[in-house]
C-alpha cells in the first residue's frame, strides 16, 4: 500500500507534535515513581530505577513522621465542591442564556456585556471585599461558600458558552411552541433544555476543569484543612523551605487524575458541543 | 484549739489547691486553631512533637492544624491578613519575631501584650536580652519565639577545602583568593539559588553586617547610619564581584537545589541560614563545614519564629496554653531537635543535638546579636519587600549607583 | 426575537445573575478602585485619599515598566502561536487519518492539567544548567539529539525570560485552539469545498477562500479567551518562575500579589488590578461591537 508523500509529511509532523505534547507527561510520571534520593536535576529523563508507587501512596496517605498530610482527604472535598459547583452553574449559565437569546428585552444585550465583562478581572484584587461579604454572609471558611463563589464566579463563562449555543437554535421551534400554549418555563423544560446536551456538555467539562484546578479561592475562602480542596493540600506537601520532589509530582499526577479522566472519556461531547457553537466568537 | 483547727483548714485547703490546679488546667475544652507554613520536612515534625505535647496536656481540646504552603510564607500571610481583614481572626498564627510581627500587626492594634505571661512562665530570666529586644515595643513582650535561625552561616564542603588545603577565609580579600584558586581548579566557588528573589538578599544582609559591623548595621535600620555610606557602596561592590563567581544557573534553581551544588562536590561555598543544617541532615549530607561569613566574627544575624495572640481570638483560654507549651522547655527541645534550629531559652540541655547546632547555641550566648531583614526581624514588611526587590534586580543589572539610591530612597520611605 | 407573553418571568431568572455579579464583581471592583486612590500601605486600613498618587508611582516603577512590556510579550507569543499551532494540528487531523482519537485526545490532554503542575515540570525541563552541571532538561535532549544550536538559557536568560513561559502556556493551550478549529472545520458544509475543486481550484486556494474566511469567528472568539488568559496569568509564573532575573519574567498579576501581602501596599495593589481591568476592557469591548453589530 503507498502512502503519499503528503500524508507522510502529515504523519512526521504530528509524530513530532507528539514529541512535544508528551515530553512534560514523561517527566511527571517518571519522577513520580522515583524515591527521594533518585529525584535530582541532572537525572530528569532517566528511567526510575523500579517501578515503584510509594510516591504516589506518601503523597495519597501522607506521612505524620515526617510531618505532611496526605491529598485523600481534601480529594473528596474538592468532589463535594466540584460537583454542585458545576451543575449549578451550568443550570445558571443555560438559564441566562436562554433568557439573553429567545426572551430579549431592552437592556439585554447590556446585561449580557456587564456579565461578560465580569469574567475577566484579576481574582487577586477582590479577595478581600470577598472574604468580608463571606464572613457577613456566615459562609466563610466553609465548602458551601466555596461553591457559592465558583457558581458566582463561573457564571460569566458559563452564560457565554450556552448564549453562543443558544444562537444556533432556531427561534421558529420556540415560536410553534408558545402557539401550543407554553409558557417561559415549560418551553425551557420542553423545548430548549433537551436539545442543550452540547451546551452542557462543553460548560461542565469546562466549569469542571477550572473549578478543580483552582487554587487562589480554596487557598483564601476554605483554608482550614478540614475543609480544603485539593490543589490547596497539594501546595501543602511542598515544605516552606524544602521539597520532596518525588511526592509532590506524585501528588501533582493524583490531582490531575479526575480532569484528565473526564477529557480522555467526555472529549469527544466536548468537541460535538463546540461543533454546536459554544465558545466559538 | 479553735486556732489550730483553722490553721489545720487553711492548710488543708492550700494543699488541695494545689492538687485541684491541674484538673482546673485539663478542663479547657474546645477548640485552638494554630496556622503556619510548615508544612513538611524537620519543621512540620517539630510541630507535631509540639501538638503531642499539647494534647497530652488537653486532651480535650481539639486541635486544628492549620497551614499554608508555598512563597516562604506568602501564601500563609495572604490568607491571614484577608482573615484578620476580613474579621475573623486566627487564633495564633506564625510570624517573624521582630518588626515584621511589630510594624505590621502591634502598631496597628491587632494583638495582644503577652508581658504577664513572660512574667509568669519566667521567660525574662531564661531568653537573652538580644531576643527579649526584638519581640519587644513599648515596654510590653507581643510574641512567644519558638526558636532562633541563624542567618549569617559560610558552609563549605568539606572535602573540597580539604583537598586544596584551604581553610575557611575571615575578610573578604581571603575569600576572593580562595574563590580564585577554586575557579582555577574548574569548581564553582560560591553558588546561590536566587528563583525565589529572596536569596540575594539573604546572602547581601551578610556583607553589609561584614562591612559595617553589628552596631552600625543595625543602626541603617532605625535612621542612624545612612544607606549613602561609603561602607554601602563597598557592600554592593564586594556583591558584584561575589556574583561574578557565581554559577550560571542561579535564577533557575531554589537554595537548596544550588545546595546540591556541594552534595555533588561541584562547588564549594554557598551562604545560607542555618535550616541549611536541617536540609543536609534530611538528604544524609556529612561533608560540611561552617564558619563566620568574612567580617561575621562574633556577630549573630538572628531570626526567629515566634508566635502571637490576636485581638478577638475565639479560644484566648486555649491559645495562651499553646504559647505555654511554645515557650517550654519541653516544647522548645523537641521542635529544635527536629527542626534543626536552637531554642530561644538558654536554659535548655541539648547536648545530643548535632554538632552545628551545637556550636550555634555556644555563640547565640556570646555573640552580638543583630536582626535579620531579609527574615522579618529588622524591618517592616513593607521596607524588606523593596529591599529584596532592589537586590534580586541588582544581581542581573549590577548598577551600583542606581541600586545604592534606590537604597536611600527606600529607607527614606519607611524611616518617619 | 421578542416573544409576547411572559415578561416578567424571564427577567425574573436572570435576576439573581444580575445581583449575583453586581455585587460579587461590580461592587468589588467598586470597592478596590477605590482603594487605589488611598494611601492604604499596611495592614491597618487606612482610607485617606492620594489622588492618582499610586498610578504615578506605579508607571515610573521599573518592575512595573518590565511587567507591561512582559505581558505584551507573552500575550503576542502566547495568542499566535496557540492558533497557529492549533490551527496546524486540526488541518492535519482533519486529513481522515489514522488513530484521530487518540492525537485529538493527546493534544486535548494538557488542558486537563493545573498551572501549578506544568509550571513545575516546565521549570525543570527549561532549567540549562551550567557549566558544572553540563546540560540537562530540554537544553540535554537537544544536546543528545545534535540539535546544538537551540540550547539557551531559558527563564535564566534576562533576554529570554518570559518567552520560555510563554512556550509552557501555548503547550497547555494549542490543544483547546486545536478543538475549536477541528469543530469549524466540520462545520464547513462539504458541498462549498466540492464545488470549489470541481470549479478547478487547488487545496491552497480552497483553503485561503473559503476555510479561512470560514474560521475567522472561531479565531476571534479564541483571541478573546486566550488573551483574557494571558493578561491575568499567575499560577503558571509562580510555579515556574517567579519573577526572574532582572523581573524578566514578572507579570503585573504576580507583582499585585506580591506588592499586597508581602510587602503591605495594599493601595498599590489595588491600582495595579485596576489597570489590569482596563487593558482587559482594550481587548474585549472591540469584541463586543463587532459581535452586537453583526447580530443587530
Amino acid at each position: 500500500m503507498k502512502i503519499s508523500v503528503t500524508r507522510l509529511l502529515i504523519y512526521i509532523i504530528l509524530a513530532i507534535f507528539t514529541i512535544f505534547y508528551i515530553i512534560p507527561m514523561y517527566i511527571m510520571v517518571v519522577t513520580g515513581m522515583k524515591s527521594f534520593a533518585e529525584v535530582s536535576l541532572d537525572t530528569m529523563w532517566n528511567l526510575p530505577i523500579s517501578f515503584n508507587f510509594n510516591s504516589f501512596n506518601l503523597a495519597w496517605v501522607g506521612n505524620t513522621k515526617q510531618g505532611f498530610r496526605g491529598i485523600s482527604g481534601s480529594f473528596f472535598n474538592s468532589v463535594f465542591l466540584v460537583i454542585p459547583a458545576t451543575i449549578i452553574s451550568a443550570l445558571f449559565g443555560s438559564l441566562n442564556g436562554y433568557v439573553l437569546t429567545k426572551w430579549r428585552f431592552r437592556g439585554s444585550d447590556l446585561i449580557f456585556t456587564m456579565i461578560l465583562f465580569g469574567m475577566f478581572i484579576p481574582y487577586q484584587s477582590i479577595i478581600i471585599p470577598l472574604v468580608l461579604t463571606l464572613q457577613k454572609l456566615q459562609v466563610y471558611g466553609t465548602i458551601p461558600g466555596l461553591i457559592l463563589v465558583h457558581v458566582i464566579y463561573g457564571i460569566p463563562i458559563s452564560t457565554l458558552i450556552f448564549r453562543n449555543y443558544y444562537i444556533t437554535v432556531p427561534t421558529e421551534m420556540v415560536e410553534a411552541s408558545k402557539i401550543d400554549g407554553a409558557n417561559f418555563l415549560g418551553i425551557y423544560r420542553w423545548v430548549i433544555f433537551p436539545l442543550s446536551t452540547p451546551g452542557f456538555a462543553v460548560a461542565m467539562i469546562w466549569q469542571f476543569t477550572s473549578i478543580w484546578n483552582d487554587f487562589l479561592f480554596g487557598l483564601i475562602v476554605t483554608p482550614n484543612p478540614a475543609s480544603q480542596p485539593i490543589t490547596v493540600a497539594l501546595n501543602n506537601l511542598a515544605g516552606s523551605y524544602v521539597v520532596q520532589w518525588n511526592v509532590q509530582i506524585a501528588g501533582a499526577l493524583l490531582t490531575a487524575l479526575p480532569p484528565i479522566l473526564v477529557y480522555l472519556f467526555l472529549g469527544k461531547f466536548f468537541l460535538r458541543g463546540l461543533l454546536q457553537g459554544s465558545l466559538k466568537g | 484549739m479553735l486556732r489550730k483547727l483553722l490553721t489545720a483548714l487553711v492548710l488543708v485547703s492550700m494543699v488541695s489547691v494545689f492538687f485541684a490546679l491541674p484538673v482546673l488546667a485539663e478542663a479547657l475544652s474546645g477548640k485552638v486553631e494554630v496556622n503556619s507554613w510548615w508544612t513538611a520536612g524537620g519543621e512540620a515534625e517539630g510541630l507535631n512533637a509540639m501538638i503531642k505535647i499539647y494534647e497530652s496536656k488537653y486532651p480535650d481540646i481539639e486541635f486544628i492544624n492549620a497551614t499554608v504552603a508555598g512563597g516562604a510564607g506568602t501564601n500563609a500571610k495572604a490568607v491571614f491578613k484577608t482573615r484578620m481583614l476580613g474579621g475573623d481572626p486566627p487564633d495564633t498564627f506564625q510570624v517573624h519575631a521582630g518588626h515584621e510581627l511589630i510594624d505590621t500587626w502591634v502598631v496597628p492594634g491587632y494583638m495582644q501584650p503577652l508581658t504577664d505571661l513572660y512574667k509568669s512562665e519566667g521567660w525574662i530570666e531564661s531568653m537573652p536580652q538580644g531576643v527579649l529586644d526584638i519581640v519587644s515595643y513599648q515596654g510590653d513582650y507581643w510574641s512567644v519565639p519558638v526558636n532562633i535561625h541563624r542567618s549569617n552561616v559560610l558552609w563549605f564542603n568539606k572535602s573540597i577545602f580539604d583537598t586544596y588545603k584551604i581553610t575557611p577565609p575571615s575578610t573578604f580579600g581571603q575569600f576572593f583568593d580562595v574563590c580564585d584558586e577554586l575557579k582555577a581548579k574548574g569548581v564553582v566557588p560560591f553558588v546561590m539559588g536566587t528563583k525565589d528573589g529572596w536569596e540575594a538578599g539573604h546572602v547581601f544582609e551578610s556583607i553589609l553586617l561584614g562591612k559595617l559591623g553589628a552596631n552600625d548595621y543595625n543602626g541603617l535600620w532605625t535612621g542612624e547610619v545612612k544607606w549613602s555610606d561609603s561602607r554601602v557602596t563597598d557592600a554592593l561592590e564586594t556583591f558584584v564581584k561575589m556574583v561574578s563567581y557565581l554559577n550560571t544557573d542561579h535564577s533557575a534553581l531554589t537554595w537548596d537545589e544550588a545546595g546540591q551544588y556541594l552534595l555533588k562536590e561541584k562547588g564549594a561555598m554557598m551562604i545560607m541560614g542555618d535550616w541549611t543544617n536541617g536540609w543536609f541532615m534530611s538528604v544524609g549530607f556529612e561533608d560540611y563545614g561552617w564558619a563566620p561569613p568574612p567580617g561575621n566574627q562574633g556577630i549573630f544575624l538572628a531570626l526567629s519564629d515566634s508566635f502571637a495572640l490576636p485581638k478577638g481570638c475565639k479560644n484566648q483560654e486555649n491559645v495562651l496554653a499553646w504559647l505555654k507549651v511554645l515557650g517550654s522547655k519541653e516544647g522548645q527541645y523537641s521542635f529544635n531537635k527536629a527542626k534543626g534550629s536552637i531554642p530561644a531559652r538558654t536554659d535548655i540541655d541539648i547536648s545530643d543535638y548535632n554538632d552545628y547546632l551545637k556550636s550555634a547555641a555556644r555563640d547565640w550566648q556570646k555573640d552580638a546579636i543583630s536582626p535579620s531583614v531579609m527574615h522579618g526581624a529588622a524591618a517592616s514588611e513593607g521596607w524588606t519587600t523593596e529591599f529584596k526587590d532592589i537586590i534580586s534586580l541588582f544581581v542581573s543589572k549590577p548598577d551600583v549607583a542606581y541600586a545604592q539610591k534606590a537604597l536611600v530612597t527606600a529607607a527614606e520611605g519607611y524611616l518617619k | 426575537m421578542q416573544i409576547k407573553g411572559d415578561k416578567w418571568t424571564p427577567i425574573l431568572f436572570i435576576t439573581p445573575s444580575i445581583v449575583a455579579v453586581g455585587i460579587f464583581i461590580y461592587g468589588f471592583i467598586g470597592w478596590t478602585s477605590f482603594i487605589s486612590f488611598t494611601k492604604w500601605n499596611n495592614v491597618l486600613p487606612d482610607y485617606t485619599l492620594a489622588g492618582f498618587e499610586n498610578y504615578r508611582k506605579l508607571f515610573a516603577n521599573m518592575r512595573f515598566q518590565i511587567d507591561l512590556q512582559n505581558t505584551l510579550v507573552f500575550t503576542v507569543i502566547f495568542v499566535i502561536f496557540s492558533l497557529l499551532i492549533g490551527l496546524l494540528l486540526a488541518v492535519l487531523i482533519d486529513q481522515r487519518i489514522k488513530g484521530e482519537g487518540i492525537f485529538r485526545n493527546l493534544f486535548l490532554l494538557p488542558m486537563a492539567v493545573s498551572f501549578i503542575v506544568s509550571g513545575v515540570i516546565w521549570r525543570w525541563l527549561f532549567n540549562p544548567g551550567s557549566i558544572q552541571l553540563g546540560n540537562i532538561g530540554i537544553n540535554q535532549l537537544f544536546e543528545k539529539i545534535g540539535l546544538n544550536f537551540l540550547i539557551c538559557g531559558w527563564y535564566t536568560d534576562p533576554d529570554i525570560g518570559i518567552k520560555a513561559v510563554a512556550i509552557a502556556a501555548v503547550w497547555q493551550f494549542s490543544g483547546y485552539t486545536m478543538a475549536l478549529y477541528l469543530a469549524g472545520l466540520r462545520g464547513i458544509p462539504l458541498e462549498l469545498r466540492e464545488a470549489a475543486a470541481i470549479d478547478g481550484a487547488n487545496q491552497w486556494k480552497i483553503f485561503y477562500y473559503i476555510t479561512l474566511p470560514f474560521l475567522k469567528p472561531i479565531t476571534f472568539g479564541a483571541i478573546i479567551i486566550l488573551g483574557h488568559i494571558s493578561l491575568k496569568i499567575f499560577d503558571l509564573v509562580v510555579a515556574m518562575t517567579g519573577s526572574g532575573p532582572a523581573f524578566s519574567s514578572d507579570v503585573p498579576a504576580f507583582f499585585m500579589y506580591d506588592t499586597t501581602f508581602r510587602g503591605n501596599h495594599f493601595a498599590q495593589g489595588a491600582s495595579i488590578a485596576i489597570i489590569l481591568l482596563l487593558l482587559v476592557s482594550l481587548l474585549i469591548i472591540p469584541y463586543l461591537i463587532t459581535t452586537f453589530r453583526k447580530e443587530a
